[in-house]
């Protein structure tokens, strides 16, 4: 492969980074929201989220990316590609976290809160100095896994036109007749993205075995 | 709106067509990468430590591979190889070959908590070879595993769009040419969504009948 070529591989990748990370960053606050309405049972709102999470997660990314990309204009909205893609990874993660912070709510024991709120502790601080320790670290291992299938799936983006490091390689494929360089190459560079995830959560796995962290 | 959902509907052909096509690649799937895995989680449950190890790191390689990466390969780059495979068969080819890491690592997952005693008997009894596996390992197995399972299934039913760019008339497909000819987006892939949701909840429903089973097995 030349320069240009690794360049190309290289601008992919940076692609790649930006959209699973605002992707992650804004889904993960979104779907622990949602975890909270349907938690809380909000009338209206709860049902809804329901019904949103289980047809989400029922949809492939490749169409909801397409959904979002074309339909935002039929409702007289224009959206460009990387709008429309960070949209896409945003609200489809946020569908999964939603269900993994709800997990990690549910197995929380209410009468800490209970006990928190009869001492006189705000809803809100009670919530952040006592339940949201406990439930992040009890999530964890689910969120990063859904962090490292969201950037395996982020090559959907491909089909509204951005070229993502999957999509970087096939072209390089394609110009140089060369399969297997950019191939081999863009491989090298998911391992580098996922590896400090997989990391992550090999490290969690045994700290929690050791420390019965989650108890 | 009323008549964008008219015109999906004077379609409906279409898309029960690229159902039926997304429904068969993912039956295949299936069946193809959890024999596959199968067999896979056996090396990975082998005695010896270097050929455990050597699988393992081919496993995790393989599970940094996003799908459409290997369908690229596939359909775009093993010409050069001089091998040419039709946009179906190397969609399938690399679904197999992803989903099939994911297989065995659910089912290595089941194995590892399977009490040795359970194999061990079986062995003293004097099974052997496939039929060990085939009667006494896999079935309780298969049996513990099928919610993870059922999860990879899933999984496997929204990977088959991918292949939608490699022009492989499955049902994104299908709502896509419906879109592109009369422009009709929202009503088109809504129907669709409505669609793989209803594929989703038969998986669902499948995955709930095999605990049925293991329950009543259990007794």
């Amino acid at each position: 492969m030349s320069l240009a070529e690794t360049a190309t591989l290289l601008q992919g990748a940076a692609l790649t980074i930006l959209l699973s990370l605002a992707g992650i960053l804004l889904g993960l606050p979104l779907g622990l929201a949602m975890a909270l309405i349907r938690w809380t049972h909000i009338p209206v709102l709860s049902p809804v989220l329901s019904a949103y999470v289980s047809i989400v997660r029922a949809t492939p990314l490749v169409m909801f990316v397409l959904l979002i990309f074309f339909s935002m204009s039929t409702f007289g909205i224009e959206i460009g590609p990387i709008p429309a893609a960070v949209l896409a990874l945003m609200l489809n993660t946020a569908a999964f976290n939603c269900e993994i912070w709800r997990g990690g709510l549910i197995d929380f024991s209410r009468g800490q809160l209970d006990a928190a709120l009869a001492f006189g502790m705000r809803p809100s601080i009670a919530f952040l100095r006592i339940v949201l320790p406990q439930v992040w670290r009890a999530c964890l291992p689910g969120l990063v896994n859904e962090m490292s299938l969201l950037i395996k799936a982020s090559p959907a983006v491909a089909v509204i036109g951005l070229v993502d490091l999957t999509r970087a390689a096939a072209r390089v494929g394609a110009a140089t007749y060369e399969p297997l360089p950019p191939f081999l190459a863009a491989l090298f560079f998911y391992v580098v993205i996922l590896l400090p995830l997989i990391v992550l959560q090999r490290i969690i796995e045994r700290y929690s075995f050791k420390h019965q962290w989650f108890a | 709106m009323i008549r964008d959902f008219t015109i999906v509907a004077q379609n409906v052909d279409m898309l029960l067509l690229g159902l039926a096509n997304t429904a068969v690649l993912s039956v295949l799937t299936t069946v193809l990468s959890l024999a596959l895995g199968a067999l896979y989680s056996v090396i990975l449950m082998a005695e010896g430590k270097c050929i455990r190890a050597f699988a393992q790191i081919m496993l995790d390689t393989v599970r940094c591979i996003p799908v459409l990466l290997l369908i690229y390969v596939f359909y775009y780059q093993l010409p050069a190889f001089g091998i040419v495979l039709n946009n179906w068969a190397a969609g399938l080819c690399a679904l197999v070959i992803c989903h099939t890491a994911y297989m065995a690592e659910i089912i290595r997952g089941s194995w590892v908590v399977l009490p040795k005693e359970y194999t061990e008997t079986a062995i003293s009894f004097g099974f052997r070879g496939l039929a060990l596996y085939r009667r006494i390992v896999f079935p309780p197995i298969i049996l513990a595993a099928a919610p993870m399972i059922g999860n990879q299934v899933i999984i496997i039913v929204k990977d088959t769009a991918f292949l939608m760019i490699v022009a492989v008339s499955e049902l994104t497909h299908a709502a896509t040419s419906i879109q592109s000819r009369y422009y009709v987006p929202f009503a088109a892939y809504v129907s669709a969504i409505a669609l793989y949701w209803v594929l989703c909840r038969f998986v669902g429903m499948g995955v709930s009948l095999v605990e049925r089973v293991a329950e009543a097995r259990r007794g």
